[in-house]
């Protein structure tokens, strides 16, 4: 896993409400055994027409917009466990998702795979999409271990929670099967009181 | 103190407690199929981890499968490959495949309470989210990701903060042709689509109390369409009664043992819930969608309401619908009974019932799919099948089939489809398929009428 620290980035603007795991990916492309070339599918239906041509009014394919950043509305990530949504996003370059509101299962996955979601308040995410509509290349900088996400532009910022454990996984690039692992003793005890 | 079912089940499992409210949870049965898994067996081989406790996994083929001669290759590439991945990870670590074919085969959370897997008590995971199906039998189930599938796989262990509880309490009696699945999608149309995020949810009253293993299977199934992680119902003598004399149930003394065991998980009387809500029976009726997720439902016979925000509006130009429309009388080409949500044969039964010397209207495909083999066989047993096929369904072979349409079972585009399952996502019944939410009832009444009636008039 990446490691993550801070970062400085311009961001994609998704205004909606309710993104679920079948939109970030569509069970279509889930047929893969690695985890390897997600990005290309992400939001595969709303980047594409019916006819295969690309729907240039969708936020993704608007070239004012760039940057590793995606700002979506409430509620993002609902629906399916599958963690290839959090691949997808992580595969098409974005490394931190900002919303009101994250469904759990995303949420653990995203930064299982070194993709910060960030939970701001509605006032906060309204001022982000209004700042990003009127300046697309305004800065937004996200600094983990201060736990404070900044629009520069505006010179407003908020801090946000993350758990400690979570954050130095993150800020080392560590993962929680390692730490499992080391209590295998601990829990070889635990079954062992069962018995 | 006082505890609750789920603090019951959750603190037998914790291993450890951490720092920072973080608990190491034992993790007592897994399930895995061919979509989520293959990516957590690649990591532990990268990272030379060996599968830690096998003998406590059990793997199926569900997602990907097709529907029709499942006795031959499977056609589509991509899918037959995943499917022999999964069969080659199962042999090299010693894990129990039910792969297509076999008499156990089928959707992993219809076939694990079939066969006496799941019980009282436990906790169980899966990579899916669907995984709060077995919660019906108060255990603790919870779907999760490749990652943790692979934690799971490494140590039979997750690393998890506690969930907060949340209780939701129905008493009274329902009013006839309203099943479970109306239970839940009323319960879900009132609280929104993410209420329950951070909780796990039990599920009590009468309501509950009556309703039978599967019914209560239907309604925890959904608990993930209200942001909950799961949900559970306390065992009762119901709940015994289904598992005695299956497969996998203790036998014996052992059953007798375990039955007093989990006699003592209910709730106790006057334990704290962080949430609770309460609803009467007597106000639910028949239910369906008419947006683009589980919480855009309405009564059968309600309109379309009108909210002025851009998601809503979004959502119903996708459906094709307007703000205030009624659903009633709306013509329906696809009609779809299956899924881990209602493809058990009781189910199949309310269909059947209502069915039954009727014929479906010639426009509609009417799709009928068994959530497992065992259910395929129950369906022939009961004469259900000659039901069926002389009302003009086509009934085919288990799989998950249309609910997600990874394998060829899939909506055309801008079509309606009144389904049984339990996503309306645009796309998720295939491109541009447009999926209406009810019950095996409903859905079976639109299959015949070829159009969405108002059930609620009818003596059913
Ligand atoms: S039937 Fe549908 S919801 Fe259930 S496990 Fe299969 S794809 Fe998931």
């Amino acid at each position: 896993m990446d490691k993550f620290t801070k970062l400085t980035s311009s961001a994609i603007p998704l205004a909606i409400e309710n993104i679920d795991t079948d939109q970030i990916i569509p069970a279509r492309f889930l047929k893969a055994t690695d985890k390897e070339g997600f990005g290309e599918n992400l939001f595969r239906d709303w980047r594409f027409n019916k006819d295969g041509s690309i729907n240039t009014e969708f936020p993704l394919n608007d070239k004012t917009y760039s940057g590793s950043i995606l700002v979506a509305g409430d509620n993002f990530g609902c629906g399916s466990s599958r963690e290839h949504a959090a691949w997808a996003v992580q595969g098409y370059g974005i490394k931190v998702v900002v919303s009101s509101f994250f469904a759990d299962i995303f949420k653990g996955n995203a930064l299982n795979n070194g993709v910060l979601p960030i939970q701001v308040s509605p006032a906060f995410l309204e001022e982000l999409f209004a700042e990003i509509k009127k300046d697309p290349t305004t800065l937004i900088e996200v600094d983990l271990g201060n736990q404070k996400i900044t629009i520069l532009s505006a010179d407003s910022s908020e801090d946000f929670d993350i758990s400690d454990y979570k954050k130095t996984c993150l800020i080392n690039g560590y993962d929680d099967i390692d730490f499992l692992v080391s209590n295998k003793d601990d829990i070889e005890a635990f079954e062992g009181s069962r018995a | 103190m006082k505890k609750t079912l789920f603090d019951k089940v959750w603190d037998a499992h914790v291993v450890k407690e951490m720092k920072n409210k973080l608990q190491i949870l034992y993790i007592d049965k897994h399930l895995i199929h061919e979509v989520t898994s293959p990516q957590a067996f690649n990591e532990l081989e990268q990272r030379g981890i060996p599968v830690f406790r096998p003998e406590q996994i059990v793997a199926t083929a569900d997602h990907n499968t097709p529907t029709t001669d499942q006795h031959l290759p499977v056609k589509d590439e991509m899918s037959r490959k995943q499917l022999e991945q999964l069969n080659k990870n199962c042999a090299k670590n010693n894990i129990t495949l039910y792969d297509l074919g076999h008499k156990y085969n089928g959707i992993a959370h219809v076939m694990a309470p079939e066969l006496g897997i799941t019980q009282p008590g436990m906790t169980m995971v899966c990579g899916d989210s669907h995984t709060s199906t077995h919660g019906a039998f108060g255990s603790i189930a919870f779907g999760i990701g490749t990652s943790q599938v692979a934690q799971v796989f490494a140590s039979q262990c997750l690393l998890l903060e506690k969930p907060k509880s949340l209780r939701i309490t129905v008493n009274g009696t329902l009013k006839p042709g309203v099943l479970p699945k109306d239970v839940i999608l009323y319960i879900i149309a009132k609280l929104g689509t993410n209420s329950g995020t951070g909780y796990f949810c039990e599920y009590a009253g009468t309501v509950f109390e009556e309703m039978s293993m599967e019914g209560r299977m239907t309604v925890c199934n959904m608990s993930i369409e209200m942001g909950a992680r799961g949900g559970m119902i306390a065992p009762d003598e119901t709940t015994f009664d289904y598992i005695k004399g299956r497969e996998f149930a203790p036998q014996g003394e052992e059953f007798d043992k375990k039955t007093a065991y989990w006699k003592t998980l209910p709730t106790d009387e006057g334990a704290v819930f962080d949430q609770e809500y309460h609803f009467k029976a007597e106000d639910i009726e028949p239910m369906i969608t008419f947006g683009t997720n589980p919480g855009m439902g309405i009564k059968i016979h309600e309109n379309i309401p009108a909210e002025d925000n851009a998601s809503f509006e979004k959502s119903l130009a996708y459906m094709d619908f307007k703000k205030g429309q009624s659903l009633v009388d709306q013509k329906i080409n696809y009609v779809f009974i299956g899924s881990c949500t209602n493809g058990r044969i009781e189910d199949f039964r309310a269909a059947a019932n209502y069915i039954k010397g009727k014929t479906k209207a010639d426009h509609v495909t009417a799709w009928l799919v068994p959530g497992s083999q065992q259910v395929a066989k129950q369906i022939e047993d009961e004469g259900l099948k000659d039901i069926f096929e002389q009302a003009g369904f086509q009934l085919r072979q288990p799989g998950c089939s249309a609910c997600l349409a990874m394998n060829d079972d899939k909506i055309p585009e801008g079509e309606y489809c009144v389904s049984t399952s339990n996503r309306n996502f645009e796309g998720r019944q295939g491109q541009g398929a447009r999926t209406i939410l009810a019950s095996p009832l409903v859905a079976a009444a639109t299959a015949i009428n070829g159009k969405i009636i108002d059930i609620t008039k009818q003596a059913v």
